[in-house]
């Protein structure tokens, strides 16, 4: 099978110092996978580095079927991540922010305009500043960023957070949808019930590195429910 | 390239547009520095008018810092380059793009600039024909060797005193090629209208080098600051 993300012993830079510990993680086309864990365990570095934002200087490293090694770049248009940060300039509105990126993407401005729709964000907000957006505002702004810009990989950090209750509805809704029209999604959250409903399935990281959920595991898992099916069918 | 480079430009110019900070705070500062050096200068006027080249273009000088820092502080604000990173956008053209909307507000203030003078200094602006071309070289001079130094020190912590010990000796060029050009224009020197133009030679070959090293290097800058 051709993964999304395929990360073997992968280790990466934070500045001089490994961030990533060695990782393995396999992530297969529309999977919704959760990547939890305490803080400064290694999530949003795990994200980072599936965007290709941080350089990867051992082991193995293929996000779309491209090595994150050589071609960063490449990878970096395909992905979309919704970091801590927003992305946004303060001085443009929402409007001008979401159809800077969207045209960055090579999207269409129509294709701007039904993000910013979708987010609910059209009306009055549309051409409001960035600067006098309340978090949650500014949090539906960049998803719809990442909606204008239709990515094959969504990377997600902390989703929710900072999002009323219609905000995370609109999240789950979205994840949903990209998962279902072939997207593949990534994301990090401490809210474990929401986004445990949310995913496929989930990966632990601590220290760096994947402690459960890593391929070596899903094959086991794989191998003992084939077990036991077969030996219910035997019985 | 080029369709990024007017993308970011058009991006950038909005920004200023939007947050007028150019009009409000920059063109503000240098109409300011320039009646400053007349409160300094005034009870000898011979004296102003024969240095308003120099003063001219110092002021110049000091607003480029304001521009530069200005325009890389949009992209360091809230994971705006992080963004930058991942568009997808050409680096040589997410350079042009910011060169061109740092020589365009540089340009405008220049044209304001040169009505202060005018004004305040008494200066006989003659010689358009060469006082324009020197204001559109030394913007785009300045814009580019503003774009690559700013993105060199963007991550930097410390970076709004920074920028000014790096980018000030490298355009000194650029204040030594424009004074003189200007000079000859404006004929309070001994030099003449043809020497005018070998210093705006300099100044063509100045912004070529930095427009040329900058879509050279841009992208490895946007990597490791």
């Amino acid at each position: 099978m051709e993964f999304v993300v395929h990360l073997r012993s992968a280790v990466s830079l934070l500045g001089r110092f490994p961030a990533l510990a060695g990782v393995d993680l396999d992530v297969a086309p529309g999977e919704i996978v959760l990547v939890q864990g305490p803080n400064g365990a290694g999530k949003s570095t795990l994200l980072r580095t599936c965007a290709g934002l941080l350089p990867v200087v051992a082991g193995t490293a293929e996000v779309l079927g491209h090595d994150l090694v050589v071609d960063r770049r490449t990878v970096r248009r395909r992905v979309g991540l919704l970091g801590h940060a927003t992305g946004l300039y303060d001085d443009l509105t929402v409007a001008d922010n979401v159809h800077f990126w969207a045209r960055a993407a090579g999207a269409a401005p129509a294709d701007a305009e039904a993000a910013i729709d979708r987010a609910g964000l059209a009306g009055r907000l549309h051409d409001v500043q960035v600067a006098r957006l309340s978090a949650g505002q500014r949090r539906r702004t960049a998803l719809a960023v990442l909606l204008a810009r239709r990515p094959e990989l969504w990377l997600l950090d902390e989703p929710h957070a900072g999002l009323d209750v219609d905000g995370r509805e609109l999240v789950d809704e979205l994840v949903k949808g990209a998962a279902a029209a072939g997207a593949t999604v990534l994301l990090a959250s401490h809210d474990l019930d929401r986004a445990t409903a949310l995913a496929h399935r989930s990966v632990t990281i601590s220290g760096g590195t994947i402690v459960s959920g890593a391929p070596a595991d899903v094959a086991a898992t794989t191998a003992a429910t084939a077990a036991a099916a077969e030996v219910a069918h035997v019985s | 390239m080029f369709r990024d480079a007017a993308l970011v430009a058009g991006k950038d110019l909005r920004i200023e547009l939007r947050s007028r900070v150019g009009l409000n705070q920059v063109a503000p500062f240098a109409l300011l520095v320039l009646v400053l050096f007349a409160f300094a200068l005034d009870p000898d006027r011979g004296v102003l008018r024969r240095a308003t080249p120099g003063l001219f273009w110092i002021t110049v000088m000091l607003a480029t810092l304001l521009a530069v820092q200005r325009s890389f502080a949009a992209e360091s604000a809230d994971g705006t380059r992080d963004q930058l990173r991942l568009s997808g956008l050409d680096p040589a053209g997410i350079f042009l793009g910011k060169l061109v909307g740092i020589a365009a507000e540089l340009l405008a203030l220049e044209v304001l600039l040169l009505g202060g003078v005018a004004i305040l200094y008494s200066a006989h602006l003659r010689e358009l024909q060469l006082l324009l071309p020197t204001c559109l070289a030394a913007a785009v001079g300045l814009g580019a060797a503003g774009t690559l130094y700013g993105a060199l020190v963007a991550g930097v912590r410390g970076r709004e005193t920074l920028l000014p010990l790096l980018l000030l000796p490298i355009v000194a060029p650029v204040l030594i090629g424009a004074t003189s050009a200007f000079e000859a224009a404006l004929g309070g020197a001994d030099l003449t209208v043809a020497q005018g133009w070998r210093w705006l030679a300099l100044l063509i070959v100045f912004a070529l080098v930095y427009v040329g090293a900058g879509i050279l290097a841009f992208g490895s800058l946007l990597e490791e600051s």
